[in-house]
């Protein structure tokens, strides 16, 4: 500490000095949160802002596909082991890390442990299938997973156990990670295609590609939001049926994310020497057998770090859905606000808004650097 | 051609035939006219100086560049457009890159069976028994779980020998395999050669080494400026070579 802040005159005046001025900003937030805060905003519209109007008997959905969520962790944990050690022990730690929050319910509670047991058990019982299935398990759950919560969160027209909850009633959290979930799972096998396309031998496809590639980026994805919920209704012929308006909050979203996508996969894509073409090809690997195999894994490896980049961006912008009256967590927070029980909460809400964004982005940038660290395994 | 020529021919089949290959990069006329035979089991060394189209040669003769006048007929397939010769031709032919080409995300196992198990849809565990035995004969069989990235440039480029070889090629194609070299590593790569030369399988290599020239080649054929400017048995070629180009190359390289 010394070396770095007090290692000559000048430096040891500016550490004095910003220590000053950051004293001097943290005083009145730190009073003001101790203080001034009227922070009972927040539990009583915790449920809203965690799920929106998704019903309270339907809500057991919700804590299945959290509960599937910690197998997967569970089995990631058993399947990938050391290296990815100490994200998992934070990672098992967040259930009961929640269970400390003040204001949750009973029910609540006792369904996070309920998430730590089943992380645990799963990890504890899957550590006893050998290694190789185990990891082909892992992914196997990795992909299978978020379909899955859709279809639980959705539910079915013909079920009497799980009734169809239109998505309508998705709001909060819970929405805000449904679009980014279904906007990066969707958008980016999309923008792997678009990718390959841009480099089509086929001038039809390279074209459509380009075009497509280069509108898209062309203009802002709130434009593409208000023509989905706007106007889109207006092209369609009359009579159609009106389309679920998450349903097209999403849709903009993942074609907007895949041009995007595209464009990182490109870049990827470039990055692999021409000898690596010719290596692949030489051996008698056909054109689909060398993507698949060769480039396409060293192009997407190569550009894991954007890619995430993206994702979070991803993740923020759908906050934009709030502007066209979907009530994500921001637009859920614009409705509490709204509410005159509540006026003048402004800061608060915001600021749990903002640390629940800024903990998903974080927690999103930190897996990646364990992706990165995972795959660069025998690179130079 | 007299009967005598053709019959002699027909004894020792050529396993590619060359008929006047051209090839042109945009306006410049890389390829003017190559003439060659290369008879099964031969090892034909390709000199010339850098500039002259010997990489450019046998990289058309599996379609890693395209040749647009001429004819290539490759184990009595004709190499056109057509995507399923060219495949097959990719199958019987091995090749060996200067700058090794291993995939650096497969480990060298992995690299080994890839193509045998893709393209050959050989059995996992008969591809690796076999990948093993390769590694073996190449010398490092104790490397097979590592990456590429972690072997010398001469590990590598025996791994890229080997990798050739799974697919049990009638042909193999060396593009400079020892030009990227460390002067050390030259020889463990050389001695794989000439090992491989030795065991009867058709060669083509272009290559600045002419002690591996002196010692397997049945042949060395001479580029300069996209022909063939003399083509003749080591010996003749190293003492009496006719062609003046040739002689001035010999008295640079030797």
């Amino acid at each position: 500490m010394r070396r770095n802040l007090f290692n000559g005159w000048l430096n040891s005046i500016l550490t004095l000095v910003s220590l000053a001025l950051i004293i001097l900003m943290l005083r009145p937030l730190v009073s003001w949160v101790f203080t001034g805060a009227e922070w009972a905003v927040i539990p009583a519209n915790w449920n809203l802002l965690m799920r929106g109007s998704y019903p309270a008997e339907e809500v057991w959905r919700l804590w299945l596909s959290l509960y599937l969520l910690a197998a997967v962790a569970g089995l990631a944990w058993a399947a990938w082991g050391k290296s990815i050690n100490a994200t998992m022990i934070v990672t098992f730690a967040v259930p009961l890390i929640l269970m400390l929050l003040p204001w949750l319910s009973m029910t609540a509670r006792v369904n996070l442990a309920i998430m730590f047991a089943v992380a645990v058990v799963t990890f504890v019982l899957t550590r006893y299938i050998p290694l190789k299935p185990r990891i082909r398990i892992a992914v196997i759950a990795l992909i299978v997973y978020f379909p899955l919560i859709i279809l639980i969160i959705r539910g079915f027209d013909f079920s009497v156990q799980m009734p169809l909850v239109p998505s309508s009633l998705w709001g909060g959290l819970l929405l805000s990670l449904l679009l980014s979930v279904v906007g990066i799972v969707f958008s980016f096998p999309l923008g792997v295609l678009l990718a390959l396309g841009r480099q089509s031998k086929l001038p039809a496809i390279k074209m459509l590609s380009v075009i497509y590639i280069e509108f898209i980026r062309g203009v802002p994805l709130i434009s593409l939001l208000f023509m989905g919920q706007v106007m889109l209704q207006l092209f369609l012929p009359v009579g159609t049926p009106p389309i679920d308006r998450v349903l097209r909050a999403m849709v903009a979203i993942v074609l907007f994310s895949a041009a995007y996508s595209a464009e990182n996969v490109r870049a990827g894509l470039q990055s692999i020497p021409k000898g690596q073409y010719e290596a692949a090809h030489a051996l008698g690997l056909s054109n689909f057998q060398s993507m698949t195999r060769i480039i396409l894994p060293q192009a997407i490896t190569a550009v894991i770090p954007v890619l995430v980049g993206q994702f979070i961006g991803l993740f923020k912008d759908t906050s934009l859905v709030a502007l066209v009256g979907l009530l994500d967590l921001l637009g859920i927070a614009r409705s509490i606000l709204g509410n005159p029980n509540w006026l003048g909460t402004q800061k608060e809400v915001y600021v749990v808004v903002a640390l629940i964004y800024w903990v998903f982005s974080y927690a999103m940038s930190h897996a990646s650097r364990q992706v990165e660290a995972a795959t660069s395994v025998g690179e130079h | 051609m007299s009967e005598n020529q053709m019959a002699n021919q027909a004894s020792n089949e050529p396993i590619i035939v060359c008929r006047d290959v051209h090839k042109w990069y945009g306006n410049f006329h890389v390829l003017h006219g190559i003439d060659l035979d290369v008879g099964t089991g031969e090892v034909i060394v390709i000199a010339g100086p850098s500039g002259s189209g010997k990489s450019t040669f046998i990289r058309c003769i599996n379609r890693l560049e395209e040749h647009q006048k001429g004819d290539i007929i490759v184990d009595g397939i004709e190499l056109t457009h057509d995507v399923r010769n060219i495949e097959a031709i990719r199958r019987e032919t091995g090749m060996v890159f200067q700058q090794f080409n291993l995939f650096p995300h497969l480990t060298v196992m992995q690299n080994i069976t890839l193509a045998p198990i893709q393209v050959r849809k050989k059995k996992k565990q008969e591809a690796e028994e076999r990948a093993m035995q390769l590694l073996e004969r190449v010398g490092i069989p104790e490397q097979a779980e590592k990456y590429p990235g972690q072997l010398s440039g001469g590990q590598q480029q025996r791994v890229a020998i080997a990798r050739a070889l799974a697919m049990e090629p009638k042909i193999m194609l060396f593009d400079e395999p020892t030009s990227a070299l460390d002067p050390e590593m030259i020889k463990e790569v050389l001695d794989v050669m000439i090992e491989l030369a030795e065991s009867g399988i058709t060669m083509l290599v272009v290559t600045h080494e002419m002690g591996f020239a002196r010692a397997v080649a049945n042949r060395v054929c001479m580029f300069d400026e996209g022909v063939i400017v003399e083509e003749a048995d080591p010996e003749t070629f190293f003492l009496h070579p006719k062609h003046e180009r040739t002689k001035l190359f010999l008295s640079q390289i030797l």
